[in-house]
């Protein structure tokens, strides 16, 4: 080990289980972004699942159990990175008051203090204000995530850095910070509430003529992708992530079949 | 009213499918919110306010029985009478008796939640005193039989040609060939029919949208003057309002309009904010010569120090429900009671039990939208997580629900069997998928695939191609407990 | 009573009032009630007299009241003639006893008629005069009392105000101030109507109508600089 590496902030990626399970790709472009920007980047391997469904299903016990299994798994690192902002406003904002008052009190609060958004930790914590991704450019429309930018402030973050890769264009959609009718469990709980939401959405994608829908929650944009891929439309459905690395070349677009 | 909020999924179908609706609630969404972004950002200090607003009613409902006490003595010293009411029928029981007390027979109300709340109009009825609403969205809806749909607009879900309808078919003293065709007629006609009856009314019914102890006053803050009219005009006024409607002072009052008009309709300031204090006085040429104040628990004391404590500091404005993807969706009737939007998904449960209105706090994607722009700062995704919490804890959500998650939790809490389970399931999904990437549909998965496609998973797990790619597994090994 | 006890029970249970924590929540709640502290006002209203008019005017312009300045009060009924004329209203108009409106020379105004008393369904044109303005949000402070009854506020089609611009205020925490200045703390008028322009509607397809149940349109008299 040379001093470069001691220096180095030490990261443990907290890779979302939908990440794991259905688009890896997103997990790997959260390395590279990471590593590009000096980082040492580590995948603790007992991670699952930030405990949302539980959660939000009212299922305090198991959430707490999944709250205190991922704090023990990650509470070594500098800093704790997810590529979702859903899933980094739980570890972040949710964990400390699901164990307020129990023995991993401290540890919640503590662990809280180390968590990030990936987008809003390249520009925030380590102040990239560009990436080294040359990708194919073209136009893009962006959805802010709900829990990204309700409660984690992350609006301005990811523009920046799409805006300093050359040849890309940002076209705004209309209701951006609007969501998109996911909302995990109530995307299946309520099915033709969550329909009608996500047709307002994907009118307003449509409305942009941009080539590519980003986002930064996988759930959001499976969500998305899985309307407008329903719907017949050809805009491609990206994690910003993979963009912001430059893995558009190697990458099929989400719903464009396996490596 | 007659809870319908256990058939949520029913009447949230049949709000999607209603095209007449729809119009409208595509009408509804833009307005609200536009100008309220308009007027907010016009004022540097909304942000404070708001944060000022909070710590008033903070300060007030950790000493709510102090002020009910202050307030309830200065309304008497004033000339007026208080009411307390424990129940709904309690305070039915009291408006009816002061109506019989005055002989009445033709009672105007100004727009009120709480006399919804309450089913005032149809227990008055019942007893042979006629309810006439003045506000012109209540007055449309009552000649309907139908409830608001909205906290603020009552007729929110109606298009203008519906109203003619009602028009037409109510006001048939008028001539068949006038014009009813715009919105400005609508109105004019409503006005016409409207006036006669300040005039006849015994008594004048409002609610309250603060009472101020410091002087024993009622607010309300309209912008049609209809209210005004009520109040002033019959021989009694009697204000309903719910304890938690109470203030301190004056100022506290002035802290909280900065941020109610603002956050119900864009507006600086509504057109009347109108400050009542007791009855007529000597060498007064007009107003009510009996006020009396109905103050409605209903409930509310026993969300007092409980997670729904915050919910008290809500002060109708309907910002929530302007900015909800869910009520835009579905509309305000689909709630099935009185409250409709983020607030009622909070609400009724607490006054009406979590197990006749599960579905509304459930009916969320929690994406914060309340929240973020609520005058109170109320956080109504937490409280609605709350009702979630509760739910569980009674048991009642749905059995398949309740195996799923526990069947989910149970591999969610033991990563080495998830790593395991995952890593055989995955690769033969995307193998099921072949090289389309999508699924049309897939067992279980009806839900989602219903109206959208599920993108095949890319390949094998990220864990297992990162455990590939570097060799040894990074960070400690997750051990199942 | 029994509903009072009850409720007021309930409360207490709930906030675990007792013993000493009382009389320290007591002493809170009369500290505030007695000192009424001003909470947040914005700097928007915060100006000298003159542009303090001003703003008033242009706050009420924006909620579609009209507004009309003139030098001093003797100015007020040829005002208000004019403004009839404009309107093809009937030179007929309602107002109460308020001193500042007696003291104005209405018998100047040969074809109007001056009613005094509350408003009935007849009238078409109210007179009032203000007892201060508000310029952060362009609002009217009225009082009730046989000087300007209320009635006359809602009652007519249309409505003329006269306010002083030496009463304009910036906030309506100053008016609140004044108030308690003329009632004595604690005490109210019976009625304190704020109005921030003409009546509306916005409960048919949220288009905003104006002249719903009060008055169509409201003109301001803004008397002196």
């Amino acid at each position: 080990m040379n001093e470069d590496t001691i220096k180095k902030p030490r990261i443990g990626l907290f890779v979302t289980c939908l990440v794991d399970l259905f688009r890896p790709s997103v997990g790997f472009a959260s390395v590279r972004l990471l590593e590009e920007a000096g980082c040492t980047v580590e995948v603790p391997m007992a991670q699952t699942c930030c405990g949302q469904p539980a959660y939000n299903s009212g299922d305090r016990e198991d959430a707490a159990a999944i709250a205190r299994q991922t704090i023990e798994a990650f509470e070594e690192f500098d800093y704790v990175v997810a590529p979702s902002g859903s899933c980094a406003g739980m570890l972040k904002k949710h964990y400390p008051s699901l164990l307020k008052g129990t023995s991993y009190e401290k540890r919640a609060e503590a662990f809280s203090a180390k968590v990030h958004e990936l987008v809003s930790f390249l520009v925030d914590v380590l102040g990239a204000t560009s990436v080294a991704a040359a990708g194919k450019g073209g136009s893009v429309t962006y959805h802010d995530s709900c829990s990204g930018l309700r409660e984690l402030g992350i609006r301005e973050q990811p523009r920046k850095l799409l805006n300093s890769i050359e040849g890309v264009e940002i076209r705004e959609m209309e209701n951006a910070d609007v969501c998109c009718g996911f909302g995990g469990t109530f995307c299946v709980k309520y099915p033709d509430i969550s329909n009608k939401i996500v047709e307002e959405k994907t009118a307003c994608i449509e409305a942009t003529g941009a080539q590519t829908l980003l986002a930064g929650d996988l759930g959001c944009l499976m969500n998305m992708a899985g309307k407008l891929h329903r719907q017949g439309s050809p805009i491609k459905v990206r994690h910003v992530a993979e963009v912001l690395a430059g893995m558009e070349d190697d990458t099929p677009a989400i719903g464009g079949g396996g490596r | 009213m007659e809870i319908q909020s256990p058939q949520f999924k029913e009447k949230a179908r049949n709000a999607l499918a209603n095209e007449q609706l729809q119009r409208a609630m595509g009408k509804a969404k833009t307005g609200f919110i536009s100008k309220r972004k308009k007027s907010v950002e016009a004022l540097p200090e909304f942000e404070d306010l708001r944060s000022s607003a909070r710590a008033i009613k903070d300060h007030t409902l950790a000493h709510l029985d102090l002020y009910l006490e202050a307030y309830e003595e200065k309304v008497k010293a004033s000339g007026g009478h208080v009411h307390w009411a424990e129940t709904a029928e309690d305070a039915r029981q009291a408006v009816l008796a002061i109506c019989r007390a005055a002989g009445a027979r033709t009672v105007t109300k100004g727009k009120s939640m709480i006399t919804e709340e309450i089913a005032l109009n149809d227990f008055l009825e019942k007893e042979g005193i006629r309810p006439v609403e003045t506000d012109l969205g209540e007055y449309i809806i009552q000649l309907r039989g139908e409830h608001p749909s909205h906290i603020i607009g009552p007729a929110l879900h109606l298009n203008k040609e519906q109203v003619e309808e009602d028009f037409r078919r109510v006001h048939t003293q008028l001539p068949e060939e006038r014009d009813l065709s715009q919105p400005e007629s609508l109105l004019g006609e409503a006005r016409e029919i409207l006036r006669p009856q300040y005039f006849t009314a015994d008594v004048g019914i409002t609610g309250a949208n603060m009472l101020i102890a410091e002087t024993g006053s009622s607010i309300i803050v309209t912008n049609e003057g209809n209210g005004d009219l009520t109040q002033t005009l019959p021989r009694i006024h009697v204000v309903v309002a719910s304890i938690e409607k109470i203030v301190p002072t004056l100022e506290d009052a002035s802290q909280i309009l900065r941020v109610l008009a603002r956050s119900a309709t864009g507006q600086d300031m509504s057109v009347y904010t109108t400050l009542s204090t007791g009855p007529r006085r000597p060498g007064d040429p007009d107003g009510p010569e009996e006020y009396h104040v109905i103050l409605l628990d209903n409930g509310r004391s026993s969300m007092l120090g409980t997670e729904f404590h915050e919910m008290l500091r809500c002060i109708r404005c309907g910002a929530c429900m302007n900015h909800c993807p869910v009520y835009h969706a579905v509309g305000g009737h689909a709630y099935g009671w009185v409250y409709p939007g983020p607030m009622g998904a909070v609400l009724t449960p607490s006054l009406v039990g979590v197990d006749k209105s599960g579905h509304l706090p459930n009916a969320s994607t929690f994406c914060g939208r309340c929240e973020s722009v609520c005058p109170m700062q109320i956080p109504l995704p937490r409280m609605m997580r709350h009702w979630r919490e509760r739910e569980f804890e009674r048991g009642l959500n749905p059995a398949t629900q309740r195996y799923g998650l526990g069947f989910w939790a149970f591999f969610a809490r033991r990563p080495r069997l998830y790593r395991l389970a995952t890593s055989l399931a995955i690769p033969t999904l995307s193998g099921l998928a072949g090289r389309r990437g999508w699924f049309r549909s897939l067992p279980l998965a009806g839900g989602w695939t219903r109206y959208r496609d599920l993108p095949a998973p890319q390949s094998r797990t990220f864990m297992q191609q990162w455990q590939a790619r570097s060799g040894a597994p990074h960070g400690r090994e997750g051990g199942d407990r | 009573m029994s509903g009072r006890n009850a409720i007021l029970g309930k409360l207490r249970g709930a906030l675990g009032a007792a013993g000493e924590s009382d009389s320290a929540r007591r002493a809170a709640v009369e500290q505030r009630l007695a000192g009424a502290p001003r909470g947040l006002v914005p700097a928007r209203g915060q100006l000298g007299a003159k542009e303090r008019a001003a703003l008033f005017c242009s706050m009420a312009e924006a909620v579609t009241a009209t507004v009309e300045r003139v030098g001093a009060s003797g100015d007020v009924p040829l005002a208000v003639t004019r403004y009839l004329r404009s309107r093809n209203l009937a030179p007929s108009v309602r107002m109460g006893e308020d001193e500042r409106l007696a003291g104005m020379n209405w018998a100047s105004q040969r074809s109007l008629e001056v009613k005094h008393g509350p408003a009935d369904r007849e009238d078409e044109v109210g007179v009032s005069h203000a007892f201060a303005g508000v310029a952060e949000t362009g609002t009217i402070a009225m009082l009730s009392g046989k000087e300007n009854p209320t009635t006359v506020n809602f009652v007519p089609e249309n409505h003329i105000i006269v306010v002083e611009a030496a009463d304009i205020a910036g906030d309506l925490e100053t008016v609140i101030a004044r108030m308690r200045e003329k009632f004595g703390k604690g005490a109210m008028p019976r009625i304190l109507n704020l109005i921030t322009g003409p009546s509306r509607s916005g409960d048919i397809e949220q288009t905003m109508l104006l002249g719903a149940h009060g008055p169509r349109s409201l003109h301001i008299i803004v008397v002196g600089e």
